[in-house]
Parts: structure tokens; sequence; C-alpha cells
């Protein structure tokens, strides 16, 4: 076979429904809403079209419980939507993490609170996508900064869905849903894709929340022998109910376990000019292109500037940003919304250091804005 | 003679069905008829002897929610409201499943109202199993969608003002192919509609009632739970009973028999149609003749 790119213009809403496509999901349910629709227009399109199954559910809260009940017959699944809809979700969400089902939920992300401004970008559900749900449980969010990382990055949250047997959260946001780019796909034959492990074990020795093997749940598709009780209450290593403490907490500690033994395998970001840098730029999904140009325009001033720029934003990259701000005067967060990732970046590198560029009125950060918090500190200096 | 044959396959249903592992005794009270409308959908199964590899039990949240666990099926307990929208799901991937939902009132009609008149009206192949308490039990009482007008309730402490919903019509009207009721008093006639409805590929429903006597009927001294089955029993019509019959009469009453089966395709069967046409043709071509 030859490796062959496909060279197209591209949406990135687009490449969000080919991504999960090229993944292997066989499996969406949606519900309408800007600035994500496009992506269930599409699979709606073209899961049928490769024997997939799509439907558009009566709310978003029917989505979600909808695509985690067709990953619990063994497809892999995903559904998309923006902040009201991701609202509306958080109890499911809860519910997969719980269940440990792995399944994709899109939030391309629009000014909010409430109804907002539908059409105009933000990155209002940072804090919504680690905290929305009640109780404690771990998660995976990813952000993209183009429309080929959008590909690339929904491939990537079904690998982390299906390897961890956990909810992934895709946060896009309005630019990069909308933006239209050129894009170079791969070859769908080199694209890595992770399948759900199952067992090994007869139905008779099953257990379906065995602590084993490196503590991910070897849940077997619905259907194929293995009958077992999948429940939403704490539960024991068979999935019944149980209320012993000594059975609550270590299953929750197991969880956290999961995700957090494989962090140099979940933590992706790219990062440049950090080792003689002065001041650090850290940003994500669609900011990072107003960041990147920021700081070339600093470096062309003659200013040492590192750039971080986070994929993974859950869980947060802490020993990362602690290593790259460690030798480091000054870091600047650039966000549109009034300060959630960094509230996560003040908590490891201390807020002294911190400069927040915060944009919350649906347009997008300038470099301009973010040059003149890289330059701020020179006076400070 | 049938009876007596019946008899030693029966005793031992609960060996073959019930799962051993599980830590008995169940979380339901003495005298709840939640355990009745189980062992009707295991013998129900049973009777169609069907693989329990190819059953799916799932279920809400509430006393009704904690049916499946104890029964040796694929099972899932999933959020309040929800179970027809993640058996949708479960469905939609494997339309060669038997999925049954079970649901209280609450559960299928309130919170889960949504879901339940739109898959009535999808027409995606479930079984939908309404058992109707007329109350919130596992919260301790509170008023349902069906509560009877005037009863007591822990939030209607001066008498229930809102009308309950009739599940049966409701589900007619939403488009449901097989609607049928009955109560835990006439197990039989419940098996034969249970067993009907899985039976049918579209979205069928069942309505089982069995009243809280825990809750409901110590609120409205109503009785003991001998006292609530007789209820069942004397208060109910049968669909034939009731035709002719004033609204005035027929208050108070519940009527048992099936509403209403007819043929409409199912979601999951039009949907292969859509991947074998997907596979041929371009999207958004209107078919011949059309507009």
């Amino acid at each position: 076979m030859t490796v062959q790119l496909t060279t197209r213009l591209m949406q990135g809403d687009e490449a969000c429904a080919e991504g999960a496509l090229a993944a292997g999901c066989r499996f969406f349910a949606g519900y309408p809403i800007t600035p994500a629709t496009e992506i269930a227009e599409i699979l709606a399109r073209r899961l049928p079209q490769v024997g997939g199954r799509f439907i558009q559910m009566e709310d978003e809260i029917a989505s979600i419980a909808a695509a985690i009940g067709a990953s619990v017959g063994g497809t892999k699944a995903m559904t998309a939507t923006s902040g009201p809809g991701f609202s509306l979700m958080q109890e499911n969400i809860g519910y997969a993490a719980m269940a440990e089902i792995p399944c994709v939920i899109v939030d391309v992300q629009r000014l909010g609170p409430s109804t907002g401004r539908p059409t105009s970008p933000a990155q209002g559900d940072v804090m919504q996508a680690r905290w929305g749900t009640h109780g404690d449980h771990p998660i995976i969010a990813l952000s993209p900064s183009s429309v080929r990382e959008t590909f690339d990055l929904t491939v990537q949250a079904f690998n982390f869905a299906e390897q961890y047997h956990t909810p992934v959260i895709l946060l896009m946001d309005e630019v990069i849903g909308h933006m239209r780019e050129r894009v170079e796909l791969p070859d769908p034959a080199t694209i890595k894709r992770v399948e759900r492990a199952g067992t090994t074990v007869p139905p008779e020795w099953y257990k379906p929340y065995e602590n084993f093997p490196a503590d991910v749940p070897p849940l077997v598709p619905f259907g194929e022998g293995y009958r077992y009780h999948i429940t939403g209450l704490h539960h024991d290593e068979r999935g019944y109910p149980t209320e012993r403490p000594d059975e609550v907490q270590p299953w929750l500690e197991r969880i956290f376990r999961k995700i957090e033994r494989s962090l140099s395998d979940i933590l992706l970001y790219d990062q440049d000019g950090i080792e003689d840098a002065e001041t650090l730029v850290i940003a994500y999904g669609a900011t990072t292109r107003s960041a990147r140009h920021a700081v070339e325009l600093a470096r062309e001033r003659g200013r040492k500037v590192g750039f971080l720029k986070l994929k993974t934003i859950w869980p947060f990259a802490e020993e990362v940003v602690e290593h790259a701000a460690e030798r480091l005067h000054h870091v600047v967060v650039p966000e549109m919304n009034l300060g959630q990732l960094v509230l996560e970046v003040e908590r490891v590198v201390g807020r002294h250091k911190v400069r927040r560029v915060n944009r919350a009125d649906g347009e997008m950060i300038q470099p301009a804005e973010i040059l003149a918090a890289i330059e701020e500190w020179e006076w400070v200096k | 003679m049938g009876k007596m044959s019946k008899q030693p396959h029966e005793s031992r249903l609960h060996e073959r069905y019930l799962r051993h592992s599980k830590k008995f005794p169940n979380v339901w009270c003495a005298g709840c008829g939640i355990g009745i409308v189980l062992g009707v959908i295991i013998r129900a199964v049973d009777g169609l002897q069907l693989d329990k590899d190819d059953v799916a039990l799932l279920s809400g949240i509430g006393c009704t929610g904690r049916m499946p666990v104890y029964v040796d099926f694929n099972t899932m307990h999933t959020t309040h409201g929800r179970a027809l929208a993640f058996a949708t799901g479960l469905k939609m991937v494997r339309p060669e499943m038997k999925v049954i939902v079970v649901m209280g009132d609450g559960d299928a009609l309130a919170i889960g109202g949504n879901h339940f008149i739109h898959a009535a009206r999808r027409n995606i192949g479930l079984t939908a199993i309404v058992v109707n308490n007329a109350t919130y039990g596992m919260t301790g009482g509170q008023y349902s969608p069906t509560t009877p007008l005037g009863a007591l309730a822990t939030t209607a402490p001066y008498g229930h003002i809102e009308q309950p919903f009739p599940i049966a019509e409701l589900a007619v009207a939403a488009g449901a192919p097989f609607v049928a009721c009955s109560t835990v008093y006439h197990v039989q006639e419940l098996e034969k509609y249970i067993t009907q409805a899985i039976t049918r590929e579209g979205f069928a429903v069942v309505e089982a009632v069995s009243y809280c006597h825990t809750t409901l009927g110590r609120l409205n001294h109503w009785g003991t739970a001998p006292d609530m089955m007789r209820h069942l029993k004397e208060q109910s019509i049968t669909l034939k009973q009731a035709e002719g019959m004033s609204d005035e009469a027929k208050r108070g009453k519940i009527v048992r028999g099936v509403f209403v089966d007819r043929d409409i395709p199912e979601y999951t069967q039009l949907y292969d149609q859509i991947i074998e046409r997907a596979q041929r043709e371009p999207a958004l071509s209107l078919p011949k003749g059309a507009a």
C-alpha cells in the first residue's frame, strides 16, 4: 500500500468527524447546537457509509447516555455539543467515569454562561471539563489548536478512552470548529488505533472490575458471553453495589491511579525555546495561535521567550509546567475566559510569577495583547 | 397435567436466572410487587427460551432500578430517568439483543418523560416495563406523575392537586406499537403481556401497577400489603369492561388489557436500510417521486 496524503480544505468540525471515523468510531448520538452541529451533520452522512450508526437524540442528556450504551455494546462511540449541552451531559459523564465506560465527548466551546454568544469563541468550559460532575474522578481533556490537530487529537481521544476505560473530553472552541485550513490527512493505514483489551479468562472466573492489569478493568462488551453488572453506585470487583469503606475508597484511588501511572503517555504538549528563556508563555486551543505569534514578535525584539503549548489540559501537566517555569521570572497565560487554567499554573509556580491575559467578550486574544504582557515584565524587572 | 409438568421446572428458575454471586436478600420491602415483576420477566424470558447472553436488562434509579443486579443477564443500572437513552445506544449497536428496560413511574415519566415519549415515537426495539407504584418509594413517598389526585404524599401533605398520567394512553399517543397494562395481582396476565412485548420488534410498553404499601399506602391508610393487593384485584377492570363506562365511573379504576398492537417499522431495521442506501447512493438525494 502506498502512503498517500489527502490534501483538503477542511473545517475543524469536519476534521473532528473524520478523525472519529479514522479512530474507528462507529456510533454517534447528538443534538443540534452551535457551533458543534456540523459534527453531527457530517457523521449523519458519513457513519452509515462505513457501516456505522448515527442518531439524533431528544436532548444532550440522552445523547451522552446513548453513546455510553453503544460503548457498552462494544462500539467506539462519541457525542458532540457546546457549553449548554455540555452542562446537561455532566451527570452521565460522571456515570461513564464511575462505570469506566470508554466514550468521547466533544465540546466546541462558545461564550457563556447560559446561552451566551453561540457563534463566538471562548475557553470557558475548562474547569467544567475537570469539575463539572459531582464527586471525585479523574478525566482526560484534550484541546486542539488547528484543524489538523483536531483530527489527530480526536483519534487520540478515542485511543485514550479505550486504553484507560474512561470518558475523554475534546475541548475545541468556536474558532477551531468553524475555521477552514488546508490539511494533509494521514494515510488511514498509518493511524494508530487502540482497541479495547477485553479479557482472557473464561466467563465463570471473570470479574469486570478487577484491578488487573495496570488498574484498568477488563470490561467485555455486552452480548459476548460475559454477563455482568454495570452500575453508577459504588461497586465491588464484580460490579455489585457496595457500601464497604474498605472497597469504596480503594476503588476511587484506583481510577485515579490508572490515569496517574500513565501520565507520560497521556500528557501531550509542545515546547520550544524554554532552555534559555526568561519569560514563558503557556497556551492551549485557539489562543495558541495568537500566543505563538506574540512569542515570535517578542523574540524578534531580542527577548528570550519560551513557549509551552498544552494539548492535554486535564490532567494538568504540573510537573512539565513546574520544570519549565523553575528558572523563569515570568509566566504569561492567555485564555479566552476570565482565568481558568491559569489557576493551575498559579498553583504550581506561584501567583507572583504569573501574568494573566484574559478576554471573555467573544473575540480572539490578539498577539499584541500577549506581547504587551510579555513586555510588561521588563518594567517589573 | 401441563401445570404439573411445569412445576419442577419453575422451581429451578431461580437457580438458572438469579445471580449466585450476588448478596441476598434484595432491597425491596416485604410485600412489594417489584419482585413479582422480576419473577414475571424471568418466566417470560424462560418461556421464550432466550439465550441469557442475548438479553440485556437495564434500569434507571429508584426501587425498580435495583432489579437488574439480581439477574444473570447483561445488566446495567443507569442514571435516573435515562435508562431508555442508554438502551437506545446499546440496541443501535446490538440490534440482535433483546433489550428490556425496567423503570418506575417517576423514572419513566417525570425525569425520563422526554426519553419515554421519544423512544415510543422513534419506535426503537426495546421492551419498556413501567412498574407503577404511584410514588417515589426509595426516597420515602413523594408524589410522582401517577400519584392519584387527592392522595397524600410527603410532598403533598394537604392532598395532591395534579392529574396523574395515564401511562398506557400516553404511550399509545406517543406512537408505541404495543402497549399493555396489568397489575402484580394478575401475574399470569402480566406474564402474557411481557412475553408479547418481548417478542414484538418495536417499542413495546407494559405497565405493571404495583402500589407502594410502605409509603403511599401507609400515608393514605390504604391498609397492609395484602389489602392493597386486594385493591388491585377489586379496583381493576378490563379494557372491555371499561368500554362504554363514563369517565366518572372509571375514576380510580385500573384499566387492564392490550391498548394497542400494531405494525410500525422498527428503528434499527430502518437504520439497516439507511446503511445499505448510504453505501449505494449519495446522501440528501430525495427518493423517486418525492417533491
